[in-house]
């Protein structure tokens, strides 16, 4: 009884959360390095593209709400993501036109196009603030569980409790969705695999007669539609705030670059790895111990390694090991 | 076919190519000699695009193509090899050739959706040639090898293979022959020339196996610095004093002789 108490506490305040943040973590990486493999450098302002398509789905889920338009049990925010979607399509075409592409016919050095990428950060950013606001804004609605701990707990007769937040479950079933949408692009289609080769070696691509821009053109769009599926999932898990999505910015480098940056699978295994990390080191293991261990040995405190206050500070030494240790992340990427 | 009008390539203050001038004629395979560093490569990657010109023309077939990029020119039927091969690693053999003709019906992305058995089709008689190309090289055993994996020679055969894929005009082909053992060089040979004489390709080839060049050439043109120093035929070339110079020196003047 005592192990499956333990095992259910375990699920409840770690594998359940870090499942669904991983898969977060996977959807931002998936677009870090699919830029990094096809316009080779790193995209600082994918944070804000994030939030940008949040800002935008939640303005859609809004104007639903006020239409009276429901999406019964899901949130309504589910409905408005393809709109979201198609708004951070249009910002972001829009900065690849305006911004990016005079330094591609410069053929500018990654490293400028890393600054560059750092000022679009940082107009995105006051976009979103000018439109949304700086503040916290929760727009899920719909059910919130699919089960409680209480439920659970009635259910099983077990002393812990295992809840299941609806987000959770539709965090994972729409990352397991879109992955394969993604991968199935990749890998059986004509263009997904022109994206390939052109990542693999441009100069063969062009002299194959690939369209560079067209590459670079489809792989900005899918980059939106990830981005904004990564902030609206992460939005109705957590909330919505445009500092947030800032910050996620480190979580999410790490998790492409552990993956191996431009490796589509690797970025994935990071995700999960970082999310992973992440919550396991800061969880307090007070609880699932007591279970386990025998009366005398009970913990006193916590036995929490780290105060979640530092929760980047995992992201940041992973990436510091796998950096000094194997350069091209664990899916073999391209060398940063 | 293709005129170079005073061409320039100047990286920083090195002429790497300076002021050339020539002509490949249409149905030619023409032999491009000269010595290391001579500039050769870097004139077939201004003609293909690789490169901008610092200065100079380049037309083809009256039109001129200069500054193009290298996928227009390739819808134009012009066409390269690199020195140093190049591949798509993580795809097999197969696919890397099944990667060349870039301009499906696949790539327009609703045809994705809705072309899927016209797509499907075009797969399977794109895979058919590919094998078939295979094949010819002398290479099939290794359509499902990854291509990043095979060795330096096979890397050039699928090079060649590449030009193959599609209907091209003109092929410049940079040391296509060079790590490549003598039986698949004479393999080579004879698929340069049966693309020459069947589908009428037009070819520029750099070697340094004089050999290679004389089964093949005519005309040939050497430069050196930049700069065309002689053309014609291969016995005037190595008979020209200055080629013999720049070049092919006089302790190898004898053995090309023989
Ligand atoms: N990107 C570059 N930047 C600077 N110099 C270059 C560059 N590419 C070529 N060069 C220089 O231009 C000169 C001509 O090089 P190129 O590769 O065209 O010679 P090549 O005739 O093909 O020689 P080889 O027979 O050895 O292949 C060389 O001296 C080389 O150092
Ligand atoms: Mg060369």
């Amino acid at each position: 009884m005592d192990l499956l108490n333990a095992i259910v506490a375990l699920s409840n305040f770690v594998l359940v959360p870090a499942i669904a943040y991983g898969s977060q973590l996977a959807l931002g990486a998936l677009g870090v390095t699919l830029i990094y493999g096809i316009l080779r450098f790193s995209n600082f302002a994918h944070g804000d593209t994030m939030a940008f398509g949040t800002m935008a789905t939640i303005l859609f889920t809004w104007w639903f709400q006020s239409l009276g338009i429901s999406f019964g049990p899901l949130p309504t925010a589910l409905l408005a993501l393809p709109l979201g979607i198609l708004g951070c399509m249009a910002i972001v075409l829009l900065t690849d036109r305006g911004i990016y592409r005079f330094y591609r016919e410069q053929k500018a050095k990654p490293v400028i196009l890393v600054i560059v990428s750092m000022g679009v950060m940082f107009i995105m950013n006051g976009l979103v603030r000018v439109i949304i606001g700086p503040d916290d804004q929760n727009f899920a609605d719909g059910d919130r569980f699919i089960i409680t701990a209480r439920e659970f707990r009635e259910m099983t007769g077990l002393r812990e409790g295992l809840a299941l937040k609806s987000t959770q479950g539709i965090t994972v079933i729409t990352a397991v969705i879109v992955v394969a949408l993604l991968f199935w692009f990749l890998n059986r289609t004509r263009t997904g695999k022109s994206m390939r080769a052109y990542s693999d070696n441009e100069d063969l691509a062009l002299l194959s007669g690939i369209n560079p821009e067209r590459v670079v053109m489809i792989t900005w769009l899918i980059v939106a539609a990830l981005a904004t599926v990564a902030g609206v999932l992460y939005g109705l898990d957590k909330s919505f705030k445009p500092f947030v999505y800032f910050q996620l910015l480190l979580p999410i480098f790490a998790s492409a670059i552990v993956g191996g940056l431009g490796s589509p699978v690797g970025a994935i295994a990071g995700g999960f790895i970082i999310a992973f990390s992440e919550v396991t080191i800061t969880y307090a293991w007070k609880k699932v111990l007591t279970y386990l261990l025998p009366e005398a040995w009970q913990p006193d405190g916590l036995v929490q390694l780290m105060s979640t206050d530092y929760k980047f500070a995992v992201s940041f030494v992973i990436l510091l090991i796998v950096l000094l240790v194997k350069p091209t992340g664990l899916f073999k990427g391209k060398s940063v | 076919m293709i005129k170079v009008k005073d061409l320039h390539k100047h990286f920083g203050g090195f002429h790497a190519v300076d002021g050339a001038n020539l002509e490949i004629a249409e149905g030619s395979i023409t032999g491009l000699i000269g010595p290391n560093g001579a500039g050769k490569t870097t004139l077939f990657n201004v003609i293909a695009g690789v490169l901008e010109p610092t200065a100079g023309r380049v037309t083809m077939a009256g039109k001129d193509i200069t500054g193009l990029p290298p996928h227009e020119l390739f819808h134009k039927g012009l066409l390269r090899t690199f020195q140093i091969a190049h591949e798509f690693s993580s795809m097999t053999c197969r696919e890397n050739l099944m990667m060349v003709p870039g301009n499906q019906s696949g790539e327009r992305l609703w045809n994705t959706w809705f072309g899927r058995r016209r797509i499907a089709n075009e797969e399977r008689a794109l895979r058919a040639k590919a094998d078939e190309v295979l094949e010819f090289l002398t290479i099939e055993h290794l359509a499902d090898h990854r291509a990043g994996q095979v060795s330096g020679g096979q890397k050039k055969l699928l090079e060649l293979g590449r030009t193959m894929m599609v209907d091209a005009r003109i092929v410049f082909l940079d040391e296509v022959g060079a790590g490549v053992n003598r039986t698949l060089l004479n393999t080579i040979a004879d698929a340069i020339i049966r693309l020459n004489k069947e589908r009428q390709y037009t070819f520029v080839v750099i070697e340094h196996d004089m050999d290679f060049i004389g089964r093949l050439c005519d005309p040939v043109i050497c430069m050196a610095e930049g700069r065309v120093l002689a053309e014609g035929t291969l016995a005037e070339i190595k008979a020209n004093e200055q080629v013999i110079e720049a070049y092919l020196g006089t302790g190898l003047k004898n053995k090309v002789n023989t």
